[in-house]
C-alpha cells in the first residue's frame, strides 16, 4: 500500500499545475448560467481542448491523452487548486460520453465526441419529469416511431444548463406499452430542433441554471438513440453511476475549498467556536481523497463500481455542505454578504438533491451494500 | 500508486478472522474482565503463532518487520473481535520503546506489554496481566513495578479495561525510537474501525431478523437510513486510518505525520461512536443489557474514544499541522 505518484503522473501533473498558473483568467469567469458567461466558458473549454486537457482521460483521437484514472485526479486537484472556471461541459464530457464509450457506436463517437471536448456543443441532461424525480422509471415522455427515427414529445424538467445548451441527452418511453423501465430509449435531441421550447428556470441564486423542455413531435434520427431501442435504461445505468460516483464529483474541487476554508478561518483570527468544524471540514475532505485513490486503485485492477457509488455521493454532497456552512459561519456577520463563498454555498446545496438524492442514496447503501430486506413497496 | 490492501493483507485478515470468529472472543472479554486472565492469554498465544505481536519486531529479533499498514490490520481484526488486553501497546508501541532481548520475547508471544505516556495516556492499561509496563516521558523510558494487584486497579466503563496509574520512576531503559504515541493513535484507530465494522454488523443482522408490525425493521427507512448513514462514516474512516499508516512508513515530517494520524483517530472516533450509538438504538431494549454482547463493544468504543487523545485534542493537532502548511 502506498501513496506514490509515479514519475510520468509527477511530470503530467507540473505540465498541468504550470499551464493552468499562465493560463486561468485572474479575474475569473462572469457566472455560466448566464449567456455571456456561457460563451465566455465555451470559450475557456475550447483553450483547454488545445492543450488537450479538457479530456485528459479520452482516447488522443478524441483530443484526449488517455490519462490514468490517478493523473485525472491529479488533473481535478490542480485544476481547482489554480481557481479554474467551472466546466460548462461537465454533462456531456462526465455523463454523456462514458455512455457512449460503453454503448456508443464508433460513427456516433466520432460526431460527437471531438465537438463536445471542444466545448462548440454543450450538452445539458434531460432526465426528471414533472412527476418522475427521483422515481426516474416513472417518466412519460414518448419517443413514436417514424421514417429514420422518432417523433418525441412530452416535458423534461430540472434541466442543467438547458438554458445555453445546444443538446440534450436523456430517457424516452418508446413503447407505449411498457411500464417502469422496461421499453424506454436513449436519445439525443437537438435543443434547436422544430418542436423544442425551452423555458429557462432561474435557481435559488436567481440565475437560469436548468430549465423546462418541451417537444412536441420533434423529430430525433435514428444515429441519435444510443443502444437498442427500448434498452435505454440498462444504457442510462452507466450515466448514472457515473455522476453518484467518482466522475462528477472528484476530490480537488473538495480539496481546494478545504484549503480556502482553513485561510478564512486563519484570516478571521482562528476563532475558536468554529475550530472543530473547521477541522472536521478538512478531515472529512482528506478521507474523501484517500477513499478515491483506493476507488481508483481497485478500478485500475479491474473491479467495477457497484453500489457503493451512493456511499461516494453520499460523502462529498455532505462534505460540500459542510465547508460552505463552517465558511459562512466562519465570515458570522459578513457571511451573508456576496461573495464566491455565498455562490459555492448556494451550489452546495443542490448537491444532496440530483443525481438521486440522499435519501435515495440511503435506500441503496441499505438495501445493495448492507443488504437489509427491500421495502414491502405497493 | 496503489492504495489498497495487498493480497498478503487481504489473507492476513482472512487467516485473522478465522481465527477469532471461533475462539468465542466475547466469553473470553468478560473472563478477562473478572480479572481471570488465562483465556485471553491462551489466545494471545494462538495469535502470537500468525504472528501478530511481532510483526513490527525487526527481523533479527524474530520479528516481521512489517508495516504499520499490516498492524492496521491485526488491530482492526482485534478490534472487531474485542480481543481484550493492551494489544495496541504491544503491538504497536512496545517496539519503539524496547531492546532487541524483550522484543523477542514480544514476537514469541511470551510478554505482553503495557505502556503509559503520560499526559495523553496518563495509566497503564491491564498493567496486572501485564509481563512488562512501561512509561515515555517525552524520549524517556522506564520499566516501572509490573508487581500490581488488583487493588490499584481503576474500573473502567469498558470492564475488561483495568487501569493502573503509572509510577513515577523505575528502571531507566534508554531512548525511545520515534512515533510511539503517533503508531499507539494509529493502533488504536485501527481498533476503532474493528469495533464501528462489528457493530454496524450486528445491527444489520438484528435489523433483518427482528419483526415488528408485521415485518423485518430493516425494512423500514427510518432505521436502514440510520445504518446507511454508519456505512457512510466507517467507510470514509478507513481510508484515514491506512493513509496514516501509509504516511508513518513514508518517512514524512512530523507535522504530516500527526495531521494524518490525528485525522484518523478523528474519523474512526466519530465512526465508531455513531456505530455504537446506531447499533444500541436498532437493538433496543435487549442491546441495553449486560448479557447481550453489543455493550462489550459499546464501552469499548467509549473508552478509546477518549484514551490516546480526545477527538477534539486531535482536531487541534490537525489545524496545527495544515496552519503551518500554509506558512510555507
Amino acid at each position: 500500500m502506498d501513496l506514490d505518484i509515479d514519475p510520468e503522473s509527477a511530470v503530467f501533473r507540473d505540465e498541468v499545475r504550470a499551464w493552468l498558473a499562465d493560463n486561468v483568467p485572474r479575474q475569473g469567469l462572469p457566472s455560466m448560467d448566464t449567456a455571456e458567461g456561457f460563451a465566455a466558458h465555451r470559450e475557456w473549454e475550447a483553450r483547454l481542448a488545445e492543450e488537450r486537457l479538457s479530456v485528459v482521460t479520452w482516447p488522443v483521437e478524441y483530443t484526449g491523452r488517455e490519462a490514468s484514472l490517478l493523473q485525472w485526479l491529479l488533473f481535478e486537484e490542480e485544476y481547482y487548486a489554480a481557481g479554474a472556471p467551472g466546466r460548462v461541459g461537465q454533462n456531456g464530457i462526465f455523463m454523456l460520453a462514458p455512455t457512449l464509450f460503453a454503448h456508443g457506436s464508433t460513427e456516433q463517437r466520432d460526431r460527437i465526441l471531438p465537438a463536445m471536448a471542444r466545448g462548440e456543443q454543450v450538452w445539458a441532461q434531460a432526465w426528471s419529469e414533472p412527476e418522475a424525480g427521483s422515481d426516474i422509471a416513472a417518466l412519460r415522455s414518448s419517443a413514436v416511431r417514424t421514417e429514420g427515427g422518432w417523433l418525441v414529445s412530452g416535458q423534461k424538467t430540472w434541466s442543467s444548463r438547458a438554458a445555453f445548451a445546444d443538446r440534450a441527452f436523456g430517457l424516452f418511453r418508446s413503447d407505449p406499452d411498457s411500464e417502469r423501465h422496461r421499453g424506454l430509449t436513449y436519445l439525443m435531441i437537438d435543443l434547436r430542433a422544430d418542436g423544442v421550447t425551452v423555458r429557462p428556470i432561474p435557481q435559488l441564486d436567481g440565475e437560469p441554471g436548468f430549465a423546462e423542455l418541451f417537444f412536441d413531435e420533434v423529430f430525433v434520427p435514428d444515429e441519435d438513440v444510443i443502444g437498442t431501442p427500448g434498452d435505454g435504461w440498462r444504457v442510462a445505468m452507466t450515466t448514472a453511476n457515473n455522476e453518484r460516483g467518482l466522475s462528477l464529483r472528484s476530490p480537488g474541487r473538495f480539496l481546494a475549498s478545504a484549503d480556502r476554508l482553513v485561510r478564512l478561518w486563519e484570516a478571521c483570527g482562528e476563532p475558536a467556536a468554529t475550530a472543530s468544524r473547521v477541522a472536521d471540514a478538512w478531515i472529512d475532505t482528506r478521507a474523501y481523497q484517500l477513499y478515491t485513490y483506493g476507488t481508483a486503485t481497485r478500478l485500475a485492477d479491474g473491479e467495477q463500481l457497484g453500489p457503493e457509488s451512493s456511499v461516494n455521493k453520499l460523502a462529498w454532497s455532505s462534505v460540500d455542505v459542510a465547508l460552505h456552512e463552517t465558511a459562512l459561519d466562519v465570515l458570522g456577520a459578513d457571511g451573508e454578504l456576496a461573495s464566491p463563498w455565498v455562490e459555492g454555498y448556494l451550489f452546495s446545496l443542490a448537491g444532496p438533491i440530483y443525481g438521486g438524492t440522499d435519501q435515495i442514496q440511503r435506500n441503496t447503501i441499505a438495501e445493495r451494500v448492507l443488504g437489509l430486506p427491500r421495502e414491502e413497496r405497493r | 500508486m496503489r492504495f489498497a490492501l495487498s493480497p498478503e493483507q487481504r489473507d492476513f485478515a482472512a487467516a485473522l478472522d478465522e481465527l477469532l470468529a471461533g475462539a468465542d472472543t466475547p466469553g473470553v472479554a468478560r473472563e478477562w474482565a473478572e480479572r481471570r486472565f488465562e483465556p485471553g492469554r491462551k489466545l494471545w498465544r494462538e495469535l502470537a503463532d500468525l504472528g501478530v505481536w511481532g510483526l513490527l519486531v525487526p527481523e533479527e529479533h524474530g520479528g516481521a518487520d512489517a508495516e504499520p499498514a499490516d498492524a492496521v490490520v491485526a488491530l482492526e481484526a482485534c478490534g472487531y473481535h474485542a480481543v481484550p488486553g493492551p494489544v495496541v501497546e504491544t503491538t504497536v508501541v512496545a517496539p519503539r520503546l524496547l531492546g532487541g532481548d524483550e522484543l523477542a520475547r514480544v514476537a514469541a508471544g511470551e510478554s505482553m506489554v503495557t505502556a503509559a505516556i503520560p499526559p495523553e495516556v496518563p495509566r497503564a492499561l491491564d498493567a496486572d496481566a501485564a509481563d512488562v509496563v512501561l512509561r515515555l516521558d517525552g524520549t524517556a523510558v522506564q520499566r516501572i513495578s509490573s508487581d500490581m494487584d488488583s487493588g490499584g486497579r481503576m474500573p473502567s466503563i469498558d470492564a475488561t479495561r483495568g487501569l493502573f496509574p503509572a509510577a513515577e520512576h523505575g528502571e531507566v531503559l534508554g531512548a525511545a525510537r520515534p512515533h510511539a504515541f503517533a503508531l499507539g493513535v494509529l493502533g488504536v484507530s485501527a481498533q476503532l474501525l474493528g469495533a464501528a465494522r462489528r457493530m454496524l454488523a450486528m445491527a444489520t443482522e438484528y435489523a433483518s431478523q427482528r419483526r415488528q408490525y408485521g415485518r423485518a425493521i430493516g425494512q423500514y427507512q427510518a432505521v436502514k437510513h440510520l445504518l446507511a448513514d454508519v456505512t457512510v462514516s466507517l467507510t470514509m474512516a478507513r481510508p484515514l486510518v491506512d493513509g496514516a499508516a501509509v504516511t508513518l512508513a513514508s518517512g514524512a515530517a512530523e507535522p504530516v505525520v500527526m495531521r494524518d494520524i490525528s485525522a484518523a483517530k478523528v474519523a474512526a472516533t466519530r465512526a465508531a461512536l455513531l456505530a455504537a450509538r446506531t447499533s444500541l438504538q436498532v437493538h433496543g431494549a435487549i442491546g441495553y443489557t449486560a448479557e447481550h454482547d453489543l455493550g462489550l463493544w459499546l464501552t469499548k468504543v467509549r473508552a478509546l474514544a477518549g484514551a490516546w487523545g480526545t477527538a477534539d485534542a486531535h482536531r487541534t493537532r490537525v489545524l496545527t499541522a495544515v496552519r503551518g502548511e500554509h506558512a510555507d
